[in-house]
């Protein structure tokens, strides 16, 4: 063990700018990999795949420049703090789930005794500013949007948290950092060489989680809230320029943050067989990356391939399907730790 | 212990002037917004007295749920859109402040009496009550009946919103 001598004032300066960095270059990654490139071949979309030579890597700057130099527009009617607040609120909520995703033994900003838990909780507020996006814009569509989105944000949290309880009654803890040290210390009936991911026996929850998930984060199938087809694109569609950027960061950054949970939740984090102490502190961010693209390319996947699911349809699937599901699924957890 | 007084205080005072604003905004959906802030301070106090749990309990279930509700039901009926003024004045200023000041005199004398004397320290012991481990502990463990009756006096309260909104 390395240590440096640096104070807690410091430290938490340090640990702000890396967390503030990581959303932004998160979301970039996620859509650079996966909206252009991955969505490019599934879809045969040629436009993205061209500028720049090499499978099209100069978009993505491309489309950066073009949203930096739009013009901010805001509505006359618009409710103008709240207007501008918005996006605000989404990103914050993106910011502060990063705070427990721990990236190795000591790389956690701090790891809270209730870190699942805290974890979702935040990720609740960017309904928030959906709300207050939709509302503020003073457009139809938009309030619409909004109302869709809370409905189904909220009609979602509940099989996220019940997929999420499994994980934490096998673990017997909520802290990420001891779920993932439960996971790498684990053993299969006697046999620990690679631990004990806890999705070979939570794969319900994975399931459930990925797919509340994807809910959670409004994509294809679940993307009625910016249904373009329907309401143009719901809560944003007053939104331009700098603060539409804001909103997709918050999309995709939430996304990155979502994957980085179901990969330590599930798939043990940070850790990987045969590593640890400081060199798990130096590999550990890129085996986490690397399960966390795993995940995402799951979720993208699905976004790419599915319709959207129509509105009663969505609230069916929530509360008829997948809160039993979870609760059956927390039951034989229950019954199994009892057992074993 | 001085870093706690003047956290305490400044959320203290933040809570204070959002409240002030849920009262006084004419716009209904502002003052929702204003809720919120008071909630997100509510919940800062708790994480102040080391009650972690209550703390992101309270930012759940108040502002990740409660207060949404208020926005959804208030969007779906009566929010003026955008710059549109509400009415949301109906001049009981004076009656509302004298309820007001009654309601802060009988707390005040009430908490004064109640825990005047108390001084709150904060020891590894009060560390250990707030985590999650122990009031799980005591929720399943020592106050188990009292636990499933709220959450049948809840499921009862369930039934009966679908029944009353059921059409046929």
């Amino acid at each position: 063990m390395f240590a440096l001598d640096i104070g807690w004032g410091t430290t938490l300066a340090i640990k702000t700018i890396v967390i503030l960095m990581i959303i932004p270059a998160g979301a970039l990654i996620l859509g650079y990999v996966f909206l252009l490139k991955v969505m490019s071949h599934m879809q045969s979309r040629l436009g993205p795949m061209d500028p720049g030579g090499f499978h099209g890597w100069y978009q993505l700057i491309g489309d950066g420049i073009k949203f930096l130099q739009k013009e901010d527009v805001m509505p006359t009617k618009a409710d103008k703090r709240v207007f501008a607040a918005a996006p605000a609120v989404v990103v914050l909520s993106t910011f502060l789930v990063f705070a427990v995703i721990p990236m190795g033994p000591d790389l956690v900003v701090k790891d809270l005794d209730i870190g699942v838990f805290y974890a979702l909780a935040v990720s609740s507020l960017s309904v928030i500013g959906v709300l207050m996006a939709g509302w503020a814009s003073a457009n139809k569509f938009a309030l619409l949007g909004a109302l869709r989105a809370a409905a189904q944000l909220i009609a979602y949290e509940l099989p996220l948290l019940l997929a999420v309880v499994g994980v934490v009654i096998q673990a017997g803890s909520m802290s990420l950092q001891d779920i993932v040290l439960q996971q790498q210390n684990g053993e299969i009936f006697g046999w620990d060489f690679i631990g004990n991911p806890f999705i070979l026996t939570q794969f319900i929850g994975f399931g459930l989680f990925l797919v509340a998930s994807q809910a959670e984060l409004t994509q294809t199938p679940f993307d009625m809230p910016v249904a373009e087809s329907e309401l143009v694109a719901g809560y944003m569609v007053e939104y331009t320029g700098f603060r539409f950027l804001f909103f997709f960061i918050g999309e995709f950054g939430t996304a990155f943050g979502f994957s980085a949970l179901a990969a330590t939740l599930f798939l043990g984090g940070w850790s990987i067989p045969g590593v640890d102490g400081d060199w798990a502190n130096i590999l550990g961010p890129g085996v986490l990356f690397a399960k966390l693209m795993i995940v995402a390319f799951l979720m993208f996947w699905v976004r790419f391939t599915y319709p959207r699911l129509r509105e009663d349809q969505l609230q069916a699937l929530a509360w008829k399907f997948l809160i039993p599901i979870g609760l059956i699924n927390i039951l034989l957890t229950g019954v199994f730790k009892v057992a074993f | 212990m001085w870093e706690r007084d003047i956290a305490f205080w400044v959320i203290a005072l933040a809570m204070m002037a959002a409240a002030l604003g849920v009262v006084r905004s004419r716009n209904v959906v502002h003052a929702a917004l204003f809720l919120v802030v008071v909630l997100a301070g509510a919940a800062a106090i708790y994480i102040l007295l080391v009650a972690e749990f209550v703390a992101w309990v309270q930012v759940l279930i108040y502002i990740g749920a409660v207060v949404i509700l208020f926005l959804f039901g208030i969007m779906l009926t009566r929010a003026p859109m955008g710059t549109e003024e509400g009415k949301l004045d109906n001049d009981q200023r004076w009656a509302a402040g004298v309820v007001a000041l009654f309601v802060l005199g009988v707390l005040i004398a009430l908490l004064v009496d109640a825990f005047g004397g108390t001084d709150i320290k904060f020891t590894n012991a009060l560390v250990e009550q707030g985590r999650t481990r122990t009031v799980s502990n005591s929720l399943f463990r020592d106050f188990l009946v009292p636990f499933e009756v709220v959450s049948m006096l809840l499921l009862a309260a369930l039934v009966g919103a679908v029944v009353l909104a059921r059409r046929d």
